[in-house]
């Protein structure tokens, strides 16, 4: 559980300009939540990541940015959800190096290695919902 | 919303047997929202332009936008927009200036005198005007969208500099968001200039590239490799510890690219591998 959360900030996706408004709006959201500057940086790439994917292979969708706090840290919780066609098989798309794609296959799976926690919903035809949490030290 | 045709021929009777009186309320009024950024003179030229051509549209028979009568009328109002985007104006404020026209007419039509045919003749108008406002409202939009394609085409130029670090040594600094566009031409740049100086080492500096993801690397990295098709040698500089550490984790990995923390690592590493292999020439010569 992710505890306590403040007020989400949508950002919408839809073209390669909304990926840099979300990477923007994170690193806001990660600095207000003093998370130092790896961590930051951490947070930013997942989040690029994620919203690449969100925009190439959901079709678009958006992203939720919001602070949480556990009672003993902070934290950014971003959540991206599109309603493409979902992912058929999920351990094929979180293998290194796989790609549907022309990317390097790196960025699903790199995005979960990025945050702290990483919660993936998705069902064929019914879209994807990732939620991933990057806590303060 | 077409006009009839007694409706239109009215308009344009009263347009020109009250033309200098609407055209000085017109002016008058489409230039009070402005507040001062346009002079009541130059709008009123603007104005009396279109007072002007929405006669001549409406003497041709003109009942809407559409209508090949209105092709002058069109380009009047396109003129009009662009000029306004251009000069930092609003699209309400552009589209005001059009609206205005309505109270104008208001001015001149005793609807109570007249009556219901009168009423209804100012709301057929009223709709043209809105068909006109609308029209501006898009062709505001346009030239805008046009003004900031120009603008971005504008930055990919100046956010791409190639620039000679010493002899045989170039380098790229990025700056920003390395995007696919952007990506095409710092590889193009790089690749001509190579060719140009005939330089064996390119370095490519990413301290302002604020994140490295995936799709940057991926860029960066095929740039590397056209580099080396063309025999030059590339170096990655700008990797700050947190970008380092980004990359180990997202499991990007440069192979046997030479990376330097710095652009100055970066050039004594290029001069210090050429003059070894000018040594080695001088040796084998």
């Amino acid at each position: 559980m992710t505890g306590a959360e403040g007020e989400a900030q949508v950002q919408a996706i839809g073209s390669d300009e909304d990926v840099v408004r979300v990477r923007q709006l994170v690193r806001t959201v990660a600095v207000a939540a003093k998370l130092s500057l790896v961590d930051q940086t951490k947070v930013v790439t997942a989040a690029s990541e994620l919203a690449r994917n969100t925009l190439v292979y959901g079709g678009g969708g958006q992203a939720a940015v919001s602070t949480v706090d556990n009672g003993q840290r902070r934290g950014v919780r971003v959540v991206f959800s599109d309603s493409g066609p979902g992912i058929a098989d999920l351990d094929l798309a979180l293998t290194d190096g796989y790609t549907s794609g022309g990317g390097l296959g790196l960025g699903l799976s790199g995005a979960r290695r990025l945050c702290d926690e990483f919660e993936l919903d998705t069902a064929v035809g019914a879209g994807t919902t990732i939620a991933v949490v990057k806590w303060a030290r | 919303m077409a006009l009839k045709a007694e409706q239109s021929e009215r308009l344009g009777k009263l347009l020109a047997e009250r033309a200098e009186k609407i055209a000085k309320r017109w002016a008058e009024i489409a230039a009070a929202p402005l507040k001062g950024r346009l002079t009541v003179a130059e709008s009123g030229r603007q104005t009396a332009e279109l007072q002007a051509q929405l006669q001549k549209a409406l003497a041709d028979g003109a009942a809407d936008l559409r209508s090949a009568q209105t092709t002058e009328l069109r380009a009047v109002l396109t003129e009009l927009s662009r000029g306004r985007a251009r000069q930092g104006f609003t699209a309400s404020e552009t589209a005001t200036s059009i609206f205005a026209l309505k109270a104008a007419l208001y001015d001149v039509v005793d609807v109570e005198k007249g009556g219901e045919s009168a009423l209804r003749d100012y709301v057929a108008w009223s709709l043209f005007i809105d068909e006109l406002g609308l029209f501006t409202f898009e062709a505001f939009a346009r030239a805008r969208e046009h003004i900031i394609t120009e603008q971005t085409e504008q930055l990919l130029e100046l956010s791409t500099p190639v620039v000679k670090l010493w002899d045989g040594v170039v380098a790229v600094p990025l700056v920003g968001t390395l995007d696919s566009a952007r990506a095409q031409v710092v590889m193009e740049r790089l690749l001509q200039a190579l060719v140009d100086t005939g330089s064996p080492y390119a370095i490519i500096d990413i301290t302002g590239v604020p994140a490295v993801d995936t799709q940057v690397a991926q860029h960066v990295l095929k740039t590397v490799m056209a580099a080396r098709l063309m025999g030059a040698e590339c170096i990655i500089s700008g990797i700050r510890p947190q970008i380092a550490q980004t990359i180990v984790t997202l499991g990007i990995e440069f192979g046997d690219i030479a990376t330097k923390a710095t652009l100055a690592d970066a050039l004594r590493h290029a001069i210090r591998r050429g003059a070894a292999a000018a040594r080695a020439a001088n040796r084998e010569a």
